[in-house]
């Protein structure tokens, strides 16, 4: 059984020398441009693989689920602010369990 | 002495972004506990990262008591994208910034402080990084203390809907982007797709979440980097 505490050092450490490398020691621009690509395109890649499938299991019923991604989805499409489509995704959710469970 | 007014109009501006920190958080408190946190190390690992996708993923890697190694790649991978971000920052401080100021900065890339800091004008000011930071953190704690605290004691029907929270957190971050640029679009598209795959199809559903997503976000966003490469310009700006 690994430690918790030990955990939290680790991702606590990784995290914090991602943020700070760049900032103490790059003042220069990257020049490669496939890196400069790469990095953008990677929070996008990663956080639609963490969202989906994954948010079709977040509620106890998948139909729910189903009805805030969509929520999620549209109000997303609008350029709403995060609050306003976590929090709208939620209430779709609720309100779809009080009805089918 | 502009100090105290950059630190205090930092405060204010991140006012929302503390607001919203506290109900995603909320939502990690209960997952955090949920993954068999106490309520002391659900705060400290957000005092400690202060990162809302590389926590949620992190709980997967700790209940399935996997190894420090994936940890640390999972970490690496899901958070990759602040290395851009105080990449971009790096060149909006001045050159003659400390590096205590730069280090103390560095403490708070997040995707919604640094949206903040990198689209004021002109230089930036580490006293409104602090003002931000401070402001921002303090929600992102509070929110997890609540969650892991009273999560426990929530209404199941009501730790059911605030799941959806991160995710719709998520789909507010990608998907703005993805509408007006049609290579992110495919990014997000083709993610969804793959981690489908390495989710559902058979052998594939054997590799743990944590490289999942680590093998998703490569294999697309270098495929995205060689098809779609981003051209002088669109890098000038980001």
């Amino acid at each position: 059984m690994h430690s918790i505490y030990s955990y939290i050092i680790v991702m606590a450490v990784v995290t914090y020398l991602i943020r700070m490398l760049p900032l103490t020691l790059i003042r220069r621009e990257i020049k490669s441009n496939f890196i400069k690509s790469f990095l953008y395109y990677v929070p996008y890649a990663t956080l639609a693989a963490m969202t989906f499938p994954a948010i079709l299991h977040a509620s106890d019923d998948m139909r729910a689920s189903v009805c805030g991604f969509a929520v999620a989805l549209a109000l997303s499409f609008r350029k709403k602010s995060l609050l306003t489509v976590a929090v709208c995704a939620c209430i779709a959710v609720f309100v779809v369990e009080l009805i089918v469970i | 002495m502009g100090d105290k007014k950059e630190f205090r109009r930092g405060l204010a501006d991140a006012i929302p972004v503390c607001l919203g920190y506290i109900a995603v958080s909320f939502a990690f408190g209960i997952q955090a506990s949920e993954a068999g946190l106490s309520v002391f190390q659900a705060a400290l690992m957000s005092i400690s990262n202060v990162t809302s996708a590389g926590q949620f993923s992190s709980l997967d890697v700790i209940k399935n008591n996997a190894s420090y190694a994936e940890m640390m790649l999972l970490q690496f991978v899901v958070n990759i994208r602040y290395m851009l971000m105080s990449t971009a920052l790096s060149q909006k401080l001045a050159p003659e910034e400390k590096t205590i100021s730069r280090c103390l900065v560095a403490y708070g890339v997040t995707d919604e402080i640094f949206g903040l800091s990198v689209t004021r004008k002109g230089r930036l000011h580490p006293a409104y990084s602090y003002g931000l930071i401070i402001c921002s953190v303090f929600g992102w704690v509070l929110g997890t203390f609540m969650g892991a605290f009273a999560g426990n004691i929530m209404p199941q029907r009501l730790i059911s809907a605030l799941g959806l929270a991160i995710y719709g957190m998520f789909l507010a971050i990608i998907i703005p982007e993805a509408s007006d640029n049609r290579a992110v679009m495919g990014v997000v598209i083709g993610a969804m797709a793959l981690s489908c795959m390495f989710t559902y199809a058979p052998v594939l559903c054997g590799i743990s979440s944590g490289f999942r997503i680590i093998i998703v976000t490569v294999v697309i966003a270098c495929l995205a980097a060689v098809i779609a490469p981003r051209s002088e310009e669109e890098t000038a700006d980001a």
